[in-house]
């Protein structure tokens, strides 16, 4: 079987392209991809360590460490897909005020 | 908490149905229901502590005094948001249930040591706040801090949840409780995790509760957003967010040793950034989000004094503290939304001048709260500061206790900024707008309450409890006789 840190690495990878990403990138849109890579390996994250969890898997249903990596899986891509709607929802309002959405010109709020 | 949500869905079908009616139908029944609310909390007040719902929830002194707190808060906020948002001519209702629902994963934060009810319970607390505060949508200002908190906040629970991937992956569960076992079973690579995890944990609540140097959202954020909405961020969010981080730390006790300088570093930091920014502001809005800031390094050395020394002092001052923030804050925003006049709205310090003619009382109350963040005698700001520098004198943190007092006598200048503008008069009309009955309500309520918890400090402090059963002033004895 593949070792459990490969999915780690792979995880801390798109993690980290994610968190540059944010940090780098300057359209909202894109940006916000960029969050959904984080929390995408955050839930490759969860779901390796649930697979490889110590505790032997019983006959006929699974035990408390593995369900609850997995629920949490399901409960981070429903929190996504509302952030998705808030978030777009924002950026809609911004585009209709303004025509453009670039972070750089978002500059009134300074001091 | 679950009366809080019903409201938000009662308030909501009230909207639905009178949608053609004014806003005072919701705003009677998110009242109404805030006080039911309260009620049952304080009906709970002294029931065992326990974990409930399959140990997803856990009832104690600590988790019901937030929630009373958040009630509080939300109240106040919903009492004055009517004729603020009447001015500036954004009257959604939609506010109203949204501030109920954030409300409620606030309180969802704060009663539970399961690290999925956190998160869960932060992100409702979110996604509504993101929302509220870009309600004021013809507004380039309240946009603009909208994308900045949605992005920085998400951004931030990344964090938060790689953070909680890794505790999983060492404990083999969600629990903070099983950190403990986790840390002692001298498992090497396990160890190793949940340290990385638990540091992603810190960063991501310390984002939310705007600890330097996760901080630079927080006066952005503030300044652009509605003031009614800036209020209820300041208490409820900040509240929530400091609950959410005393369970985390809690959990983390075994650990103490690796986090505690790290954390009084931040502390330090925290409380000279925001007071010494706040210095060279303009705006009011913007000098009261560094001044929370500087409030939220207060409560992070309440929090960290509690917990170098879980046994002899409790978390009591903290949650006074709160109090008395939430108070004080709500009452300060409440005098701030009153310079929105017929759609505008400008915020510089100088937009208060002749605040004293056009309405005494609310520039009498304006220096109540300005003398409580301040910390000035008999008022709440100064009791909470006072009971937070005795108690880091006595878990021997001397430096967090000297940077507290030298950061309380910084503060000084830019609350007394703000106490003055309101008594300069120039020769134009004055721009504030009249005050309206929920306005003054509001900010008499919190006066009131400021001067009244600041003198009856020993029965609010015993009533709040805490898990040693005794005053903070009990146990300032007791750490000075073992002395």
């Amino acid at each position: 079987m593949i070792p459990l840190y490969w999915y780690l690495g792979l995880g801390l990878l798109m993690f980290t392209v994610g968190a540059v990403g944010v940090v780098v990138r300057r359209n909202p849109i894109v940006i916000f991809m960029c969050i959904e890579l984080m929390l995408n390996a955050v839930n490759l994250t969860f779901l390796a360590f649930a697979r490889y969890q110590p505790t032997p898997l019983p006959i006929g249903g699974l035990p408390d460490s593995w369900m609850s990596g997995q629920m949490m899986v399901i409960f981070v891509m429903a929190v996504a897909a509302a952030e998705v709607a808030v978030g777009l929802g924002i950026i809609m309002a911004i585009f209709r005020l303004r025509d453009n959405v670039d972070i750089d010109e978002m500059n009134l709020l300074k001091g | 908490m679950v009366a809080v949500i019903l409201t938000g869905l009662l308030a909501l079908t009230a909207d639905l149905i009178w949608y053609k009616k004014s806003t005072s139908s919701v705003r009677a029944i998110s009242l109404i229901g805030l006080l039911v609310s309260g009620a049952l909390v304080i009906q709970q007040w002294y029931r065992p502590d326990e974990d409930v719902l399959a140990r997803m929830v856990t009832v104690d002194r600590f988790g019901l005094a937030i929630q009373f707190i958040l009630i509080v808060s939300c109240f106040l906020c919903l009492l004055f948001s009517d004729g603020y948002l009447k001015e500036k001519r954004i009257a959604f209702r939609e506010f109203y249930p949204l501030a109920l629902w954030s409300t409620a994963g606030g309180m969802l934060m704060a009663t539970s040591k399961n690290l999925l009810v956190i998160f869960l319970g932060l992100e409702v607390l979110s996604i509504a706040l993101y929302v509220m505060a870009g309600m004021s949508r013809s507004e380039h200002k309240s946009e603009e801090s909208a994308l900045k908190y949605f992005l920085l906040g998400s951004f931030a629970s990344g964090f938060l949840l790689y953070g909680i991937a890794f505790v999983y992956g060492a404990t083999g569960g969600l629990n903070l409780d099983e950190i403990a076992s986790a840390w002692s079973a001298n498992n090497l690579a396990a160890k190793n995790m949940l340290l990385f995890g638990l540091g992603l944990l810190l960063v991501g609540l310390g984002f939310k509760s705007a600890f330097v140097p996760f901080h630079q959202w927080t006066p952005d954020v503030y300044q652009g957003a509605p003031t009614n909405v800036t209020a209820f961020m300041a208490a409820v969010s900040k509240i929530a967010a400091i609950a959410a981080l005393y369970r985390v730390l809690h959990g983390m006790l075994p650990l103490r040793d690796l986090w505690i300088p790290a954390l009084t570093v931040i502390a330090i930091l925290t409380m000279t950034v925001g007071n010494l920014v706040a210095l060279t502001q303009k705006d009011v809005k913007r000098i009261l989000g560094y001044s929370s800031i500087a409030h939220a390094g207060y409560l992070l050395v309440g929090l960290l004094a509690h917990f170098s020394n879980p046994g002899q002092i409790g978390v009591t001052t903290v949650l006074y503290y709160l109090l008395a923030y939430s108070l004080m804050t709500i009452g300060t925003l409440a005098i701030v939304s009153m310079v929105a006049k017929e759609g505008r709205e400008e915020t510089t310090v100088a937009s208060f001048n002749g605040l004293w003619k056009q309405s005494p009382l609310a520039a009498g109350v304006l220096i109540i709260f300005m003398a409580s963040m301040i910390g000035i005698p008999i008022t709440a700001g100064f009791v909470g500061k006072f009971q937070i520098f005795v108690d880091s004198i006595n878990a021997n943190l001397g430096l967090l206790a000297i940077a507290l007092a030298i950061n309380s006598v910084i503060s000084i200048a830019y609350y007394l900024g703000i106490a003055k503008a309101a008594f300069v008069s120039d020769e134009e009309t004055p721009r504030v707008a009249k005050m309206n009955t929920g306005l003054s309500t509001t900010v008499a309520i919190c006066a009131a309450g400021v001067l009244l918890i600041g003198v009856l400090f020993a029965p609010i402090s015993q009533w709040l409890g805490n898990d040693l059963n005794e005053t903070p002033v009990m146990a300032m004895n007791a750490g000075q006789a073992t002395k």
